[in-house]
């Protein structure tokens, strides 16, 4: 919980960018971005995520970093199966505005 | 010194070791308090205090969001899901957390209806899948999960969903900073801040240690080699005589944290008068509870919440360790009665947890040494 999940953008649901499909070592989830609301988010950018929200944005070399040392605590695994366990994005729902 | 060989930069770990040789007083005894259970993880992981001279200490904080949560809150939350209509929903680390009634995870096999869930989002989903259900999302968690809740309630009512609420349990780490700085039985040098915990909250609510107890703090990322860079700031602040806030975490952490995330918290929560801390008994103003606007989401005020207070196992020491006083392996139970496999506390159920960490990686290799 306290160790975040390092991931890069692929897409953003639509142009309210709420949501984004993030890609961690291969694994795509939706998470949600409204907590960058402040940075300019892009397609390929990288951000570290904490239980389904994409929490700051760091450079490329931080998210390699950050996936290193989950896999040296032996917290890698547990990562990719957060990121596979999140539910809420499999049928879209509405989005307020 | 056994996992110096998976440093990603061996020499500059060596360095840096060198360096916080040299700026320690041999006259001196320093204790730096890591307040971050996620730091707390990684200093048993890489050994780390096995690179430090002895004069310096490395104390573990209260910062693991399971570990300070009182056993009668566990228990409220297992009460609500004794309600056949609720689902209760839990973050992994909470369903082996045991109260007086027994873990979720227990409670589960017994028939209640709890689930796991990596977010507060899914627990949002579950509730618009099963319109004639309650589902309440047990919360937990410092600042790093707070505005993850606070989103998901402002979305609850947004959407209009009614058959979702929110037993909160979040916490807020400086007031617990605050309860050990006063703590009679503690003393402390400074302090290592907490990584991702800061990228919420920025580093200025820290500032209140560096000003009104003269000590030192250093918010730090969570590589070995941040760490070592943290302590070798923290002495060179103590070895001039200073007190200040610095960032060791400056690519991750914004001095003044994440407005967005800060927002909505402010929006969708406010101050408890008072909460229970394990360990650290009530701390007026840590934590938080949603705001009366937000009552049809608050599982507190919707639901008849027993309030169990539940004393701990008399045996376990978790409050000394919490606090710092004991070490792991000095408890009782430590190794014992209490195992990763059966925890008797919540800091052996959790990785963040001071014991789970010493178990994990310090008494294992202990046990395959016959030391």
């Amino acid at each position: 919980m306290c160790l975040a999940i390092p991931g890069q953008i692929v897409e953003f649901e639509s142009a309210a960018k709420h949501m984004a499909t993030i890609d961690v070592s291969g694994v795509k989830r939706q998470v949600n971005v409204d907590l960058l609301r402040g940075s300019p988010l892009e397609v390929g950018d990288w951000v570290l995520i904490h239980v389904g929200f994409a929490m700051s944005k760091i450079s490329e070399a931080q998210a390699q970093e950050q996936l290193q040392l989950l896999t040296m605590l032996g917290e890698a695994e547990g990562a990719l199966e957060e990121l596979e366990g999140y539910q809420f994005a499999e049928e879209r729902s509405p989005h307020a505005q | 010194m056994k996992y110096v060989d998976e440093f990603r930069d061996p020499k500059l770990i060596e360095k840096a070791a060198e360096e916080i040789r040299r700026l320690a007083d041999p006259k001196r005894h320093y204790r730096i308090m890591e307040v971050c259970g996620g730091h707390t993880h990684s200093i048993y992981r890489f050994g780390l205090q096995d690179l430090l001279p002895e004069n310096l200490e490395l104390v573990h904080g209260p910062g693991c969001p399971v570990c300070v949560l009182p056993m009668g809150r566990v228990d409220d939350g297992l009460k609500l899901a004794q309600d056949p209509q609720i689902i209760l929903t839990a973050f992994g680390d909470m369903m082996r957390v045991p109260g007086q009634m027994g873990t979720p995870l227990e409670m589960k096999a017994k028939g209640a209806d709890i689930r796991m869930v990596y977010s507060p989002l899914d627990a949002l989903k579950l509730a618009e899948k099963n319109p004639e259900r309650q589902v309440v999302f047990f919360a937990i968690g410092f600042e790093t999960t707070a505005p993850s809740t606070a989103l998901t309630l402002k979305r609850a009512w947004q959407m209009g969903i009614p058959n979702f609420s929110v037993f909160c349990n979040h916490v807020t780490i400086v007031p617990a900073m605050r309860a050990i700085l006063d703590s009679p039985d503690m003393r402390l040098d400074g302090f290592v801040g907490p990584g991702h915990v800061s990228t919420v909250i920025g580093c200025r609510p820290y500032e209140f240690v560096a000003r009104e107890y003269g000590k030192p703090v250093v918010v730090s990322g969570f590589e070995p080699l941040d760490l070592l860079q943290s302590l070798v700031m923290l002495l060179r602040q103590l070895n001039e005589g200073r007190a200040a806030v610095e960032n060791q975490y400056e690519r991750v952490v914004p001095w003044d944290g994440n407005q967005a995330a800060l927002a909505a918290m402010a929006e969708v929560f406010e101050l408890r008068p008072f909460f229970e801390w394990r360990g650290l008994g009530f701390i007026s103003q840590s934590a938080l509870k949603l705001r009366p606007e937000y009552a049809p989401w608050d599982a507190e005020a919707r639901f008849e919440v027993a309030g169990v207070r539940v004393t701990d196992p008399k045996a376990a020491q978790c409050g000394e360790v919490l606090k710092g006083v004991l070490k792991p392996p000095q408890c009782k139970l430590f190794g014992k009665e209490c195992t990763p496999e059966k925890p008797v506390g919540a800091l052996m159920v959790s990785s963040e947890g001071a014991c789970a960490a010493y178990y994990n990686y310090v008494h294992r290799a202990e046990l395959v040494s016959g030391d």
